[in-house]
C-alpha cells in the first residue's frame, strides 16, 4: 500500500540578500530585484519527506505549490531531489490573499489530491515569518498538527513520532496519521539535486509554460510523458467559495506601509583612539551606567 | 463592551513572562476601549493562579485545571480556548509569539475565521476607513510588525472580523503591576464537557525542558555582537567585555544564523527584546528588526568599521573602528578607572 505525502512549498523572495534596489523611491517593495528562492524550511521539510522515501518503499511525495506560474521553478526544484509529481495553484483571483485565505485554497486543493497519509511544510517562509499556514491549513483538513519538528523519528501507516525543536528543549510526540507536520530550521538539511533526476524532469512543464514552447518536437515529447507534466489548479478546478479567496477573503488589511526611516540621534562619533575610549568609559563609570 | 483576552502560557505551574507583559498591555488597551481583561489559564494544577495573574490586573481568569492540559498540546487547548473565546466574544486576543502560542493562535484564528498578525512589535488604538467603500471604523487594533525582512513597517487591522488576533513575542511589551490589593474574579472552567477524545491524537512521550539559561531581557548591560564579529571565537573578546563590565552577551540574527553565538541570546523581533540601561552593538549593522529588539535601550554604544552603517544612527556614540581593536581598549580603562 503506497504511503503518500504532500509537502507544502512556496518560492519567496530572498529577503535575506536584500541589496541596495530592493525598495523603490516610493516605500513600496521592489520583487524584481530579489531573487526567488525556495523557501529555506520548506527544503528541510521535503528532506524530512526524502528520508521518509528512503525508508517506505512504495513513497509517493507530491509537491504543492502556491503562487505565479513562475513558482513551477520550486516543483522542478522538489523533482531534481526525487520528488515525484506536483502541483501549482495559480490563478490570480487568488492573489493578496492573506494567511486564512492562503490556507483555505491550500486546504481546498490538498482534499482535491486526497488519500495521503501525511502533510509536511517548513514552519514558516521567510517573507512573512508568520507560521500561520500550516496550523490554519491544518485546522481546515481537521487533522492533528506537530510544529516546529526537528526530526520525524519513525513513521508508518498510521503513525508517526516527532522530535520537536522548542524554545528551550526539545519534546517527543507521537500522532495518529493522517497529520500535518511543520519543520522547524534546525532540521537535516536538503540534500543536493540529483543529476540524473535533473535530466530526467528539466523538461517538465506546467501547461502554461507548454503553451510557450514552439518546439513541436519537445511538446510532443512532454505531452507523451506524464511525469513531465505539471498540473497547475486554478479557481476554477477547485471546489472555492469566492469569498473566502484573495483579499476578500483575508480579514487582515493592510492599513499602511511605513518605509523605514532612521530617526537620527545626535550621535557623538569617536575614533578607536586611546584618548577618546579612556575618555568614554570614564564617563560611563561615571554616570553609573557601568560599574 | 467586549473585553481583551489573553492566553496565559504556562510551564511548571508557572505563567510565563510574555503572558503578563501581554496582560499588562492589555490592561492600558482596556483603559482606552473601556472594556476589561480576562485571562485564559489552562493546563493543570491551577490553584495558585489567581495570585500570579492578579497583580497585573486582569478582571476576570478563566481557570480550566485538567491533568491531561499539561504538557501542552495543540488540540485539547485550542478546544478549550475556542470554547471560551465563542463564550466570551472578546474583540481582542493577544497570545504570546513562542512555540506555543505560534502553535496554538493560528489553529483559533483558522476556525474562528478571524485576522491573526504574528510577532507584533507594537499594537496601537486607532481608527481605520476602508479606502474601496469609504466605510469607517472606529478603535481598531492597529497591529505593527516589520514586514519583508524588515525594510518596511506595516499596520495590520482586522476591520470586519473579530476577534482581532495578535501575537507578541517576550520582552516587547512592559511587565507592570496593577493597582495594589487589585483582585480578580476566578472563574472555573469544567473542561470534561468540551474536550473530546480524538483531542488527545497526539501524546508526548518525552520531554527536556531546560531552565532560562540567558537572562537578557533582566540584564542591565548587554555586549552584542553581529556578523561582523566574524567567528564564534570572535564572541570570546565580547564574552569577556561582558564579563568585566557585569553585562550578558547578546546577538544579532546574522551572527546566529552564522553559528557565532546561540539562538537563546538573539536579540530582536524573532529574538528578545531588550531595554537595558546600555548596549553595546559589536559588528552590528543594525537591521530593522534587530533595532526593534534594542532601540529602547537607555544608552547605545556602537562600534562598526562601517561609519555608515544604520546602528550608528540610533547610537548615542558611535565608534568608528574594528572591534577587535576596540574592545580590549575598553577592558583596558574600564579596568584602569573602575577601580
Amino acid at each position: 500500500m503506497a504511503f503518500r505525502i504532500i509537502v507544502l512549498a512556496k518560492q519567496v523572495p530572498d529577503t535575506r540578500n536584500v541589496g541596495e534596489d530592493a525598495m523603490k523611491s516610493d516605500g513600496t517593495v521592489n520583487r524584481s530585484a530579489l531573487p526567488a528562492i525556495y523557501n529555506p524550511e520548506d527544503l528541510n521539510a521535503l528532506e524530512q519527506a526524502l528520508q521518509i522515501k528512503d525508508k517506505i518503499k512504495d513513497t509517493e511525495i507530491i509537491i504543492l505549490t502556491m503562487g505565479p506560474p513562475r513558482a513551477a521553478d520550486i516543483i522542478r526544484e522538489s523533482m531534481y531531489r526525487d520528488a515525484d509529481k506536483g502541483y501549482l495553484i495559480t490563478d490570480k483571483r487568488f492573489a493578496g490573499a492573506d494567511t486564512l485565505a492562503t490556507s483555505y485554497v491550500i486546504s481546498k486543493a490538498i482534499e482535491k489530491i486526497g488519500n495521503y497519509d501525511l502533510i509536511i511544510s517548513g514552519r514558516q517562509a521567510i517573507d512573512g515569518d508568520t507560521a500561520q499556514v500550516g496550523p490554519q491549513t491544518a485546522e481546515k483538513l481537521n487533522l492533528p498538527q506537530i510544529t516546529y519538528a526537528e526530526e520525524i523519528i519513525s513513521c508508518e501507516k498510521g503513525k508517526i513520532t516527532v522530535k520537536r525543536r522548542l524554545e528551550r528543549g526539545i519534546e517527543v510526540v507521537e500522532s495518529s496519521l493522517p497529520a500535518l507536520v511543520t519543520v522547524h530550521g534546525s532540521a537535516a538539511v536538503c540534500r543536493p539535486k540529483n543529476s540524473k533526476l535533473f535530466m530526467k524532469y528539466k523538461h517538465a512543464k506546467t501547461q502554461t509554460e507548454l503553451q510557450t514552447i514552439d518546439d513541436d518536437y519537445m511538446n510532443q515529447t512532454i505531452k507523451n510523458r506524464a511525469y513531465l507534466q505539471i498540473e497547475e489548479l486554478s479557481l476554477d478546478d477547485l471546489s472555492c467559495e469566492e469569498c473566502k479567496i484573495g483579499l476578500a477573503g483575508s480579514p487582515t488589511k493592510v492599513k499602511k506601509i511605513d518605509n523605514v526611516v532612521l530617526q537620527g540621534k545626535d550621535s557623538k562619533v569617536i575614533a578607536d583612539k586611546d584618548t577618546d575610549i579612556k575618555h568614554l568609559m570614564n564617563d560611563l563609570i561615571k554616570n553609573h551606567t557601568l560599574g | 463592551m467586549n473585553n481583551i483576552c489573553v492566553y496565559c502560557e504556562i510551564e511548571e505551574g508557572k505563567v510565563s513572562d510574555v503572558s503578563l507583559e501581554l496582560i499588562s498591555k492589555a490592561v492600558k488597551l482596556a483603559g482606552e476601549l473601556k472594556c476589561e481583561v480576562e485571562a485564559v489559564a489552562i493546563g493543570s494544577g491551577l490553584i495558585d493562579i489567581g495570585k500570579q495573574i492578579s497583580p497585573f490586573g486582569a478582571h476576570i481568569i478563566h481557570s480550566v485545571d485538567d491533568k491531561r492540559l499539561y504538557p501542552y498540546t495543540t488540540l485539547p487547548h485550542s478546544a478549550v480556548f475556542e470554547h471560551i473565546l465563542r463564550e466570551n466574544k472578546p474583540q481582542i486576543v493577544l497570545v504570546g509569539a513562542t512555540s506555543v502560542g505560534r502553535d496554538l493562535a493560528p489553529r483559533i484564528a483558522s476556525s474562528l475565521k478571524c485576522g491573526l498578525t504574528a510577532d507584533c512589535t507594537d499594537l496601537v488604538i486607532g481608527d481605520y476607513t476602508d479606502p474601496k467603500s469609504g466605510h469607517e471604523y472606529k478603535n481598531l487594533l492597529y497591529q505593527i510588525r516589520p514586514a519583508f525582512g524588515g525594510n518596511i513597517i506595516a499596520t495590520i487591522v482586522n476591520p470586519e472580523t473579530k476577534p482581532q488576533m495578535a501575537t507578541v513575542r517576550e520582552g516587547v511589551m512592559k511587565k507592570e503591576h496593577a493597582a495594589k490589593n487589585f483582585k480578580s474574579t476566578v472563574k472555573v472552567i469544567d473542561p470534561a464537557k468540551i474536550l473530546d477524545k480524538v483531542d488527545f491524537a497526539v501524546k508526548v512521550i518525552e520531554r527536556h525542558i531546560e531552565q532560562k539559561k540567558v537572562n537578557l531581557a533582566g540584564s542591565q548591560v548587554i555586549v552584542a555582537g553581529g556578523f561582523g564579529v566574524g567567528s564564534k571565537e570572535g564572541f570570546e573578546l565580547l564574552n569577556e567585555l561582558a564579563k568585566v563590565v557585569g553585562g550578558e552577551v547578546g546577538a544579532s540574527r546574522a551572527a546566529v544564523d552564522a553559528g557565532f553565538s546561540e539562538h537563546a541570546r538573539q536579540v530582536g523581533q524573532t529574538g528578545v527584546t531588550v531595554r537595558p540601561k546600555l548596549y553595546i552593538a559589536c559588528g552590528i549593522s543594525g537591521a530593522i528588526q534587530h533595532r526593534a529588539g534594542m532601540d529602547g535601550s537607555a544608552q547605545i554604544i556602537s562600534i562598526n568599521t562601517d561609519s555608515e552603517a544604520p546602528i550608528n544612527s540610533i547610537a548615542d556614540v558611535a565608534i568608528i573602528g574594528d572591534l577587535h581593536s576596540v574592545i580590549p581598549k575598553m577592558i583596558k580603562y574600564y579596568k584602569e578607572q573602575s577601580k
